[in-house]
């Protein structure tokens, strides 16, 4: 087939909503948009991992400890699904990797914020759990056939580590008044910053119209951050909470609720490297890089002796039969 | 068996899981690579999740005698001081390299596996069920350990010269794990034929036979030993493990978390 046809195969398979597989034809672009949304997603978990870890060694609780190490395993189980989801279009993990530590490929800017108290524990999970799983809930029925079965699983776990945020806050809100405090103020700084997660306003997100036609999206940034503030703005109710934004409102005639402006100078500051925390995980994944080479190398250099040793016995056995 | 005896005796297997996985959870996301950062973290969680175990029958035990509910597995992990802590010297050191925490890995869930290989068979119901179950565990924790200990022994030269470095710092923590203190042997009453030499035997042989296969240099029978974490005189680095591990329980004292 030429390429006219084959693109008319493939344009046909995204208008019946079947799946493109890692074997089938794709066009050059549509294979890279993959490859930079995946990498980028997967990179999120690995460095997503580092900002809940920090509290890892302090949780209050032998049963919240066992949580937050089981979810943050969890997003080492995601990184790993990704990767191989990735793989898949012809990238090696190494070179992911190495796109990573460069700083040539991205990660959400969300972990760039510090965690300064037990509550951000609760703050990341409610919101930065929720602000993800909204946004890849679609990308279960997204159009390249790993991604959208890697995402079904992902999905599942996210909900749980959602709750388990929701579930640490309410014990705080429940508890002391400076329990309480500690948890207003994790809202106080991961508001801004979950909403920010959905990426940039429509009107200055430069792939989102051909991801649409490629139903790889199948909303827009806005549409999802809208959704995002109405769960929210319920779900605080409960905590007793206050989300800091004095323009949040209920509006009946749009069925929503309004919210104010984001900060997008903060925002592209934090893309551009000028968050809070940009170099030290950059400075930590590129730690356990280089002090992983040297076990990497000596399990590699340990299976091709075994290999060798196999095959030298295997020959020493062929010789004797013979 | 002897009620006090018994507390104390759990209060050890629990610490020293404990004070383990606290150390292990410190790879969480610093792995070398993505599957061994899964694999350690799960060890990590196994041995924290035998701590409760103990623990939590330890509080129970407690609170029967005393006739409250004030003990809980939290009071016993959190509201603690390093004296009072009775775990292994072996789990409070650092993790160091990938290496040295692999081999202390393996001496440990070594040990664990004759000693609650041993305890299934006591006459408390309780402690049987937590060493059956963890058991299962440990067996996982020896085998992933002791072929990490063979890959890297016998990979490259910078592993061998950092694995061989590793079995020196940490030997010398091993033999504590088969002093005898005045809890422990009672745990073990039944069983006339049980010794912490015989643990010990055991223990070394199947250490020496996976050292000689990753090709290491066997260490001396004479080699000096560490004491103390047995009966609550420690290294220095567990006050800092405490200071960071209890640090909320201990500024919001008294709180529902």
């Amino acid at each position: 087939m030429d390429t006219e046809a084959l693109q008319q195969s493939f344009n046909e398979k995204i208008d019946k909503d079947i799946r493109i597989e890692p074997k089938d034809w794709m066009p050059a672009d549509y294979r890279k948009t993959l490859i930079r949304q995946i990498g980028q997603h997967a990179h999120s978990e690995i460095v997503g991992m580092l900002p809940e870890a920090n509290w890892i060694t302090r949780a209050p609780t032998l049963r919240r400890k066992c949580i937050l190490i089981a979810k943050v395993q969890d997003e080492a189980g995601h990184g790993l699904y990704l990767y191989c989801a990735a793989e898949t279009l012809n990238i090696t993990r190494e070179e992911m990797t190495e796109q990573l530590l460069t700083g040539k490929a991205k990660y959400s800017s969300i972990f760039n914020y510090p965690t300064l108290s037990w509550a951000d524990m609760g703050a990341i999970g409610w919101l930065v759990d929720g602000a993800a799983i909204i946004n890849q809930i679609p990308l279960c029925r997204t159009s390249y056939g790993p991604y959208a079965r890697g995402m079904v699983r992902i999905c599942k776990e996210e909900s749980f580590h959602q709750r388990q945020g929701f579930d640490i806050l309410l014990s705080l809100c429940r508890g002391s008044e400076a329990q309480k405090a500690m948890a207003q103020d994790a809202l106080n700084r991961w508001w801004w910053p979950s909403l920010m997660m959905f990426g940039p306003r429509d009107a200055d997100s430069p792939h989102t119209i051909q991801s649409m036609k490629w139903k790889i999206k199948r909303f827009t940034n806005d549409e999802l951050r809208q959704k995002f503030v109405d769960m929210c703005a319920q779900q605080v109710e409960v905590l007793g909470l206050q989300i800091p934004d004095p323009e949040l409102k209920w509006n009946e005639a749009r069925g929503h609720y309004d919210f104010g402006e984001i900060h997008w100078d903060e925002f592209w500051n934090v893309v551009k490297g000028n968050g809070p925390c940009n170099k030290e995980r950059i400075a930590a994944r590129t730690r356990a890089h280089e002090e992983g080479e040297w076990v990497r190398r000596a399990a590699l250099a340990y299976a091709q002796k075994q290999k060798s040793g196999i095959s030298e016995s295997q020959t020493a056995k062929a010789t004797i039969k013979e | 068996m002897h009620g006090d005896n018994t507390t104390d005796y759990l209060l050890f297997l629990a610490d020293s899981s404990l004070i383990m996985g606290q150390r292990l959870s410190e790879w969480t996301g610093h792995g070398p690579m993505l599957e061994q950062d899964i694999a350690i973290t799960n060890i990590s969680l196994d041995t924290i999740g035998q701590a409760r175990y103990f623990y939590q029958l330890a509080a129970k035990r407690q609170n029967e005698k005393a006739g409250g509910s004030e003990v809980t597995e939290d009071t016993l992990a959190y509201l603690r001081d390093a004296h009072q802590y009775r775990n292994l010297l072996l789990t409070e050191l650092p993790n160091g390299d990938w290496g040295q925490t692999i081999l202390k890995i393996y001496f440990y869930a070594n040990w664990q596996k004759l000693i609650y290989g041993k305890l299934i068979y006591t006459s408390d119901k309780d402690i049987a069920a937590i060493a059956d179950k963890a058991l299962k565990e440990v067996q996982y924790h020896v085998n992933w350990s002791s072929d990490w200990v063979k890959r890297l022994g016998d990979g490259t030269a910078e592993s061998h010269e950092r694995m061989e470095r590793a079995l020196e710092y940490l030997w010398p923590y091993t033999g504590e794990m088969f002093m005898e203190t005045d809890y422990e042997s009672p745990q073990f009453e039944r069983d006339k034929d049980f010794s912490l030499d015989t643990i010990r035997k055991e223990w070394t042989e199947e250490v020496y036979h996976t050292l000689q296969e990753a090709t290491l240099t066997l260490p001396q029978a004479d080699t000096f030993m560490h004491k103390g974490g047995k009966k609550g005189v420690h290294t220095e680095y567990l006050g800092y493990i405490l200071a960071e591990m209890q640090f909320l329980q201990r500024a919001y004292p008294g709180c529902e978390w």
